[in-house]
């Protein structure tokens, strides 16, 4: 999308504003009931998210040659510094930046809706979210039940293949059939872009759009901050939600262990060296607090731009906030 | 050799795919949320005028295709090859059939056309949206004669063959649409 200079005036019609406006006192309220406690974290810092996946803005403080600092892509560290301060279950909504995501549903900033759960397990936090979906949509926008589908089946009834067994090349191959068979830049040996390529292009599209639909049982790969799953390591415990033909939210029973955090860390900055990409400063911080321990727990980050799309119908995120990116 | 990266395709942009110039049609941003990011492209083959969608893996560069778009006046075909003049320059190109394809049968002396170059070599000629031509050949119309729905063939001095309403004769000069090939009006001359 591109604008005029010019072009002054919001993506977002005032209705959908007035819309937003009364989702996020919804949201809230939600949380005020089940004394969950709103909190406020910085934007910027001076470390950021490691995930080859994702880039985050750097900041620089003007005539300075100083370390520069990162704006957020998630708000997810500090808050689990609170946790293991002893917070309790917590909130926050606000702006995320992913720097180079921009189309008919991204924009490079956003607005999140992280929660963290001390005492509960993924299958009461994935009810809570539908619970509050439920609070904010439209009837006919979510047909329940939820239903929740482990990612290994997701492969095996779509595509008729085992996404953890699988190899690059076979994998390679069910693209190929599928009308996918040359991805400029793609590594034959890279399985888990291969996987994000198939649940992308080949899966998601055929998701019921008005059924909540939980992935659950990520490769252990694409744990991301998730623990593994004690009786099957393989996977991980991580989940994502799908509806509306897009993905709303991504929860994991947290990673708690430090070594294993710090781990994956390095792990993440060594596949962002060997894509060429700059490593990123480690939140020390944040693994200390893990280290002196943060308490069993999950969470989730849910975008609320999409809410508002599926909310309003809405067929772009521009039309979902006041000014996206061409705007702002 | 100037390239492009995906973050800045958009519609028109002219690629080199497969050895081919292309134009971008649509672009779509595709990532799930921790994972890999994607751009799914819809593309239209400029050689072959076929539209493919095609993947890439966001942030891979693609070579940018010399391809520009110009204004160009139509001097004549010599049976073979159609001839066109730069109307500024006067630098002379030749296209053959295929970049012609069904335009020809529209294109009269000195009509300004639109002509694609790729790498200075015409491959593709746009005639002008509405031309004006004379008929060379029609039966006379019979008045009432509704069974053809009120309109009849009539041959153009290109050899470009449309309907016409009854009412048109021989000599009389047409305004034709050559996006639709359909009659427009009679023009006085």
């Amino acid at each position: 999308m591109t604008t005029e200079a010019t072009d002054w005036r919001p993506g977002a019609s005032l209705d959908v504003l007035q819309l937003r406006a009364g989702m996020l006192s919804d949201i809230r309220d939600f949380f005020r009931r089940r004394r969950v406690m709103e909190v406020t974290t910085p934007l910027m810092s001076a470390a950021g998210a490691t995930e080859p996946n994702l880039e985050s803005y750097r900041v620089l403080p003007p005539h300075a040659s100083g370390p520069h600092s990162y704006l957020q892509t998630s708000p997810e560290f500090p808050m689990k510094r609170l946790l293991a301060a002893g917070a309790g279950s917590i909130y926050q909504i606000c702006p995320v930046f992913r720097c180079g995501e921009s189309g008919s549903r991204h924009n490079p900033e956003f607005t999140m809706i992280e929660w963290y759960r001390p005492g509960l397990d993924l299958d009461q936090l994935m009810i809570e979210l539908i619970d509050l979906l439920a609070a904010l949509l439209p009837k006919h926008r979510m047909r329940g039940p939820a239903v929740r589908i482990p990612y290994q089946d997701l492969f095996k009834t779509h595509l008729g293949l085992d996404p953890l067994s699988a190899s690059g090349a076979e994998l390679q191959a069910c693209a190929r059939e599928r009308g996918l068979g040359t991805v400029a830049g793609l590594d034959a040996t890279d399985r888990d872009a291969w996987l994000d390529l198939l649940i992308s292009h080949c899966i998601e599209p055929h998701l019921d759009s008005s059924i909540p639909t939980f992935v659950h049982g990520y490769p252990a790969s694409q744990a991301a901050l998730a623990c593994l799953d004690p009786d099957d390591p393989r996977l991980a415990r991580r989940f994502e939600l799908y509806l509306g033909g897009m993905e709303l939210a991504n929860g994991y029973h947290e990673l708690a262990d430090a070594n294993e955090l710090a781990a994956r860390f390095a792990r993440d900055n060594g596949t962002r060296r060997k894509r060429g990409l700059s490593p990123v400063p480690v939140d020390l911080r944040l693994l200390a607090a893990v280290s002196d321990g943060l308490p069993d727990c999950v969470g989730v980050a849910l975008g609320f731009d999409r809410l508002v799309m599926l909310a309003a119908d809405l067929e772009t995120v521009d039309q979902a906030m006041a000014f996206s990116m061409p705007r702002a | 050799m100037a390239s492009y990266s995906t973050s800045e395709f958009r519609g028109g942009l002219k690629i080199m795919l497969d050895g081919d110039p292309c134009a971008i049609i649509e672009n779509e941003f595709v990532k799930p949320g921790k994972g890999q990011a994607f751009n799914r492209v819809k593309i239209r083959n400029l050689l072959t005028g076929r539209v493919i969608e095609r993947t890439f893996k966001s942030n891979e560069s693609v070579e940018a295709a010399d391809v520009m778009d110009t204004e160009m006046q139509y001097l004549y075909s010599d049976g073979e090859f159609w001839h066109f003049m730069h109307p500024e320059t006067y630098e002379q190109v030749t296209a053959g059939a295929a970049a012609l394809g069904d335009g020809a049968k529209w294109l009269k002396e000195q009509d300004a056309c639109q002509v694609t170059l790729w790498n200075g070599e015409p491959i593709s000629v746009t005639p002008p949206n509405h031309v004006t031509l004379v008929v060379t050949q029609t039966d006379p119309g019979v008045r009432g004669d509704t069974s053809s729905g009120g309109n009849k063939p009539a041959t153009l001095e290109t050899g470009a063959v449309i309907r016409v309403p009854l009412f048109i004769e021989i000599d009389d000069v047409l305004r034709v649409d050559t996006r639709t090939g359909e009659y427009v009006s009679r023009v006085k001359e």
